[in-house]
């Protein structure tokens, strides 16, 4: 757990701290192209000569912000159309679930390929690509809270005491519902970055030169015969940081006994 | 029936936004496809073919009796109509995941059950971050890392291409890690809870060999919630398909809807995602109405 919080919080630290670190990722040296590791850059060059490290922290920022916008706006909807739904039932709740159904029944990110493949490349569609596919997640989780949770006598005590709509769903049921949630955004959040970075690799999401991850390994896996190291630290460093995230969602999962 | 019924509203939904996906290109989709060059004949040409100057619900209309006939539309470069493009790349695909899926089925549950059967053991510690570990390595890299080792260091595999009978080997072995994972978490946490069971307990009190107890008795009954788990993880093969058919050179639908997508041939991406969503919804009822088949509990309450 300490460790998993160690990567985690080295990652969020590189995202916040890069910008001021005086790197430059984009500077080309060509003389270096694909060189291994040396002074200046300590992993080494990439396919235009320039500097791994310096690209990977920038990425890092990348990732995190497009992951944390998209949560954001993905949970905001998701629960507030969950709530709605799962709490005044009827016409509405039986449309929601009938559009929840049609968006999952695109495995995956194959609903985000088809956004961000008609809407155009770049950081803006990647975004709202990922927010159109990824608020059923927490619909449909506040839903089926919203539904067990509606009859609890708490509820009704608020209800009979004349609180308002409102004041019930945000004050009464939300709460309740924070545990499950949060540990569905910790695994969101993981997938999203998966997401981005499948997006980017398969050349939908950021473009050049802004550096991603994804776009990174995309590079990477074209010299992957001639430059091994370039493919195995972008692939690692990912890897660290879902493998991060994936741990403490399980660690928040166990400690408020959310069955999955 | 009634959950054959269910599904009509969803098919429904995936057709209609599907059709829209055309229609959510910013500017217009007849200038997008063809570039700046096009000549103003191809573009009349176009949109005439694609029916773009028709009314909307018309449009659809026309879109769905098309579809009813296995009529795709014609792709926007090269001419060729899409069903047989589909037609000649879609088995890649479905082979692949089949081999993926059968692949992850002989090492998840395996893992699965000897995770449990050591529970809290090293066995157990070492089975579970090994899932951990292979859920969080998305296809694009360990398609490369496998290709590392098993084509480049090793050499015992092609590195890519569908020429050698090999080659399906990395592939699927990539497309079946994050199954994998699942699986074996799975398994695991499902055999744990039933292990805890009073007829566990009770098969075990009348003197029956482990083995049977494991086998028939708690196996049996650990697995119903995997099925479902598979049903709906044989989509998420389908869509982890599309990268990883681009990093191996898999000539399969995935790597058909990439190729359309960097064309801007947009009636075939279409048809390539309404494809993989209609078979992941079949595939989902499928193994729906097997659950209910396999589970005692449902089948006689009905």
């Amino acid at each position: 757990m300490r460790f998993s919080c160690a990567i985690l919080l080295f990652w969020i630290g590189a995202a916040l701290a890069s910008p001021w670190l005086g790197l430059r990722p984009d500077e080309i040296h060509l003389e270096k192209i694909l060189a291994g590791p040396d002074v200046h850059a300590w992993l080494g060059y990439d396919d235009l000569g320039r500097d791994l490290l310096a690209r990977l922290l920038t990425g890092a920022g990348v990732s995190l912000t497009v992951a944390l916008t998209v949560t954001v706006f993905a949970l905001t909807l998701g629960v507030l159309l969950g709530l709605c739904g799962g709490y005044f039932g009827g016409w509405w709740d039986r449309l929601l679930v009938q559009i929840m159904n049609v968006f999952l029944a695109f495995p995956g990110i194959l609903l985000a390929i088809a956004f961000a493949a008609v809407l155009g490349p770049g950081l803006v569609n990647l975004i709202l690509a990922l927010c159109v596919t990824s608020w059923v997640g927490y619909a449909r989780l506040t839903r089926a809270q919203a539904l067990s949770l509606r009859g609890r006598q708490h509820v009704l005590a608020a209800q009979v005491l004349g609180a308002s709509t409102a004041r019930i769903l945000l004050r009464h049921m939300l709460p309740l519902m924070a545990a499950p949630l949060l540990v569905e955004l910790t695994f969101g959040i993981a997938s999203l970055v998966i997401a981005e970075a499948s997006l980017s690799f398969l050349g939908l999401g950021i473009q050049a030169p802004q550096a991603s991850w994804g776009a990174m390994l995309r590079d990477g896996v074209r010299y992957l015969l001639v430059a091994p190291h370039f493919v195995l630290t972008v692939g690692l460093s990912l890897m660290s940081l879902v493998l991060a995230v994936n741990m403490l969602g399980d660690y928040l999962r166990d400690l408020w006994d959310v069955k999955s | 029936m009634t959950r054959l019924f269910a599904i009509i509203p969803t098919v429904f939904g995936v057709l209609l936004l599907t059709f829209m996906l055309v229609h959510l290109i910013p500017g217009d989709p007849v200038e997008v496809m063809l570039g700046e060059s096009a000549t103003a004949a191809d573009r009349i040409q176009l949109r005439a073919g694609l029916g773009l100057d028709h009314p909307l619900p018309q449009q659809f209309f026309d879109y769905l009796e098309k579809l009813s006939h296995g009529d795709f539309g014609i792709s926007v470069h090269g001419h060729a109509p899409i069903s047989g493009l589909l037609a000649e790349r879609f088995p890649a695909t479905l082979c692949l995941a089949w081999l993926s899926l059968s692949l992850a089925v002989m090492l998840g549950l395996p893992l699965g059950i000897v995770a449990a059967l050591n529970h809290d053991h090293w066995l157990d510690r070492l089975t579970t971050s090994l899932s951990l570990t292979l859920s969080a390595m998305p296809h694009f890299w360990l398609g490369p890392l496998l290709m590392l080792v098993f084509a480049l260091w090793l050499g015992w595999l092609p590195v890519s291409g569908m020429e050698s009978a090999h080659a399906i080997v990395l592939p699927a072995l990539t497309l079946a890690s994050g199954l994998t994972a699942i699986l074996t978490r799975m398994t695991r946490s499902s055999l744990l809870e039933v292990l805890n069971e009073d007829f566990v307990r009770t098969a075990r009190a009348k003197g029956l060999p482990e083995r049977t107890v494991i086998l028939r008795h708690a196996l049996r009954a650990a697995l119903l919630p995997v099925i479902t788990v598979l049903g709906l993880q044989l989509g998420s093969l389908l869509a982890g398909a599309v990268v990883t058919e681009t990093v191996f050179g898999w000539e399969g639908i995935g790597r058909l809807l990439v190729e359309s997508i960097d064309k801007r041939d947009y009636p075939v991406t279409q048809a390539c995602v309404l494809v993989i969503a209609l078979t992941y919804v079949l595939v989902n009822l499928v193994t729906d109405l097997l659950y209910s088949r396999i589970d005692p509990r449902i089948r006689f309450s009905e």
